[in-house]
């Protein structure tokens, strides 16, 4: 009973809002967003006391009125944006504003013909028929926050490269939350489309400005078709002020190849999904991340790796750095249907915890339903190995010098995995920033 | 250059060393031998001031100054250094920026203008031809993967680059064949100089005939119970141990 009255409080504000959404496209959409709307009406938000959300509460976010973000927001400039970019020469970047294409702070020149790349919503108003066959698909209404991103679809990225093209620029998607008067809340959309044989790389970033709170809400479908290859990276460096949840939903067609790497700076509480599906033979997966939690921050990431088919195999690191009274979570499913047989499947985890006080939750989960498979995972909570720290000091190195140049060492293992150079340096610049001990803890 | 009065060390609540006196002065190089677990690690441990190692009582006078007062990085800083007997492998930490960091953390605290990239290599390939250092050593990550060998060699070239005025070596020799062994003498030789002193702890003489030691002495169950000239390796050697055992304590060089 009480769980009825707390959620029907929460979803209250939503449910008024999506109204402002406009009315208009396709039929298909306007009836996939009413039945989304109806799906996370029924659900609500989801409780601590579901499997999937035992370790992290949502009430920060339900207990916020979080209103519709507005569409024109004044004073985003392009000097606001400077912190969330890297690489000046061959970057193609879209800005988005409370989830809306900012036409004026973006540049989409440079690409070889018959990419698309762009605004979602213009994509929807006049060749909605071209993104019907795949948004929405991956990612269903399954799950309250999807559903209500799907419940106020209206626009976002669309990156659809056709098959044989190789997008040699990164494809940078800038998503800046510009909080108003109040709370505000979007529902950033993105659809990657891959063709056979295609390459693409992708980026999307999520940020803020100003002090105010708010909500981000993102969904991100890509789908790669046959001998594809997709690296798609999130920067999730939202404000202190910043809720984020965002999922990522991946098809991949035979020996298609997808890399993902996930890196969370930022947010007073972040939740990431993953969902990958080996729908063909030969595919290949590798999911990365690292996370940084300090404060009273909280950092949550799912993932599911679902082998289909035979011969696919797939890779995952996940890494965090936690301390103050920070928190992480980490679920890490690997599910090898009975036909995957030759299934490949390694996964590690691994937490360093900096202070007593922060705390992570991690779980792996394995469904073998096939018998001639080869599955590995392993999970690792740690400090700082003190006979390196007194072997670096031996020479000379000062103790913060020497845990700096450790944690650097750790997180090295993943941001040395990105593939963009320019990114990677930022990243690696912005890490260091934020360590213990550097200003912000 | 080196002054230990009656030190006394314990780790994990149990007394190692009880009572330990030692007098290095500059330009000499002194030998450590002595039985396993009689205490030798754990001395150069205690010198170069690890936290699991607690002095109880003596004193310890490096340079005139308070050397048991000083925090590790700050020894170091003033010019101690230990090659470890079992050097620490650093997932991760490319070998040769750390010795970077390291060599310009030394030449700050001397107000020496750091070194740049060109300069800091250009040393550093001159050293690693001193030792024969493979030059991919370099750029792995501090140890890892190493063979017992080479983390033995990678101590000492530290120490070259460092350029330490007390080196404290702790068994840089076990393990090694002979042709490594001869060239982590060289390396150790070549530091050498009237302004340095150089502490080898061994469990063999045959390190001796190439770094050859001005004083040998025997640690036995936390004391130095004997010390004498290059001669007594040989003496141990051939008899081993057993005949000092109730020697009179507190030899001092
Ligand atoms: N950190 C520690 N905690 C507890 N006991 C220790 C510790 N370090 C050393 N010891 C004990 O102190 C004694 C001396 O150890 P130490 O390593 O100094 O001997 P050593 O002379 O270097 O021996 P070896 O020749 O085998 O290297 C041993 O009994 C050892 O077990
Ligand atoms: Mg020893």
């Amino acid at each position: 009973m009480t769980q009825l009255v707390e959620k029907v409080i929460g979803t209250e504000p939503y449910l008024a809002d999506v109204n402002r959404v406009r009315p208009d496209g396709p039929v298909w959409l306007r009836k996939t967003r009413a039945r989304a709307l109806a799906r996370f009406s029924d659900l609500g938000f989801p409780t601590t006391r579901e499997e999937d959300w035992r370790f992290t509460s949502v009430a920060p976010i339900v207990q916020r009125p979080f209103r519709l973000a507005p569409a024109d927001p004044a004073g985003v400039a392009a000097a606001d944006l400077a912190p969330a970019l890297f690489g000046d020469e061959g970057v193609v970047r879209l800005v988005f504003v409370n989830g809306r294409y900012a036409a004026a702070l973006s540049d989409v020149s440079g690409l070889p013909p018959g990419v698309e790349v762009g605004d979602l919503g213009a994509a929807l108003a006049s060749r909605p028929e071209a993104v019907e066959q795949h948004l929405t698909r991956l990612a269903g209404c399954a799950q309250a926050f999807t559903a209500l991103n799907t419940a106020f679809l209206e626009g976002g990225a669309l990156v659809v490269v056709p098959a044989g093209v190789v997008v040699e620029q990164a494809i940078h998607l800038l998503f800046v939350s510009a909080p108003g008067n109040g709370p505000t809340v979007s529902h950033p959309r993105v659809l990657v489309v891959a063709g056979e044989n295609s390459q693409v790389r992708v980026v999307e970033s999520y940020a803020g400005v100003g002090d105010g709170e708010y909500f981000t809400n993102a969904v991100t479908e890509v789908v790669a078709g046959p001998n594809a290859v997709v690296d798609h990276y999130k920067v999730q460096r939202e404000q202190a002020g910043g809720f984020h949840v965002g999922s990522l939903h991946v098809a991949l067609a035979r020996s298609a190849n997808v890399t993902s790497c996930a890196i969370a700076l930022g947010a007073a509480l972040s939740r990431n999904d993953i969902v990958a599906v080996l729908g063909g033979e030969g595919a290949e997966c590798t999911l990365n991340g690292l996370y940084l939690v300090d404060g009273t921050r909280l950092v949550d990431t799912h993932t599911t790796i679902d082998h289909t088919q035979p011969h696919c195999d797939s890779h995952e690191v996940y890494k965090g750095i936690l301390s103050g009274r920070g928190q992480g979570v980490f679920n890490g499913k690997i599910i090898v249907r009975p036909d995957a047989q030759k299934t490949d499947a390694k996964q590690t985890n691994r937490a360093l915890l900096l202070s007593d006080e922060a705390q992570i939750n991690t779980k792996p989960q394995l469904e073998i339903f096939a018998d001639d498979v080869k599955c590995t995972h392993g999970a690792a909570v740690g400090q700082l190995d003190d006979d390196a720290i007194f072997y670096l000091r031996s020479r000379g190195l000062d103790l913060a010098q020497a845990r700096t140049l450790l944690i650097q060492a750790f997180a090295g293992d993943i941001l040395g995995r990105i593939r963009i150079e320019p990114l990677r340096e930022r990243l690696e610049a912005e890490m260091l920033k934020q360590l213990p001990g550097n200003g912000t803890v | 250059m080196l002054e230990i009065t009656d030190l006394k060390v314990q780790a994990a609540g149990n007394e190692i060393l009880h009572g330990l006196n030692l007098s290095v002065k500059a330009g000499e190089v002194h030998a450590i031998m002595g039985p396993n677990g009689s205490g030798k690690s754990t001395l150069a441990r205690a010198l170069s001031g690890h936290p699991e190692y607690q002095v109880t009582a003596g004193a310890v006078r490096y340079l005139g100054e308070d050397l048991l007062a000083m925090a590790p990085e700050d020894r170091a800083r003033a010019g101690v250094f230990m090659a470890f007997q079992y050097p620490v492998e650093i997932a991760g930490v490319n070998n040769s920026y750390f010795l970077k960091a390291a060599l310009n953390a030394l030449r700050k605290h001397r107000g020496e203008p750091e070194l740049d990239a060109m300069e800091f290599m250009t040393l550093v390939r001159e050293k690693a031809k001193l030792l024969e250092l493979d030059a991919s050593m370099l750029n792995r990550p501090v140890n890892e993967g190493f063979s017992g060998g080479e983390k033995k060699r990678n101590e000492i070239f530290h120490m070259a680059v460092l350029e330490p005025k007390l080196a404290i070596l702790d068994e840089t020799d076990s393990g090694l064949d002979i042709d490594a062994l001869k060239i982590v003498a060289h390396g150790v030789n070549a530091l050498r100089s009237p302004d340095r002193a150089i502490i080898v702890v061994t469990h063999y003489q045959r390190l001796l005939n190439y770094i050859v030691p001005d004083f040998v002495h025997v640690l036995s169950d936390g004391r130095i119970v004997k010390s004498g000239g290059k001669e007594l390796a040989l003496e141990l050697e051939d008899k081993g141990y057993g005949w000092l055992e109730g020697e009179p304590t507190g030899a001092k060089a």
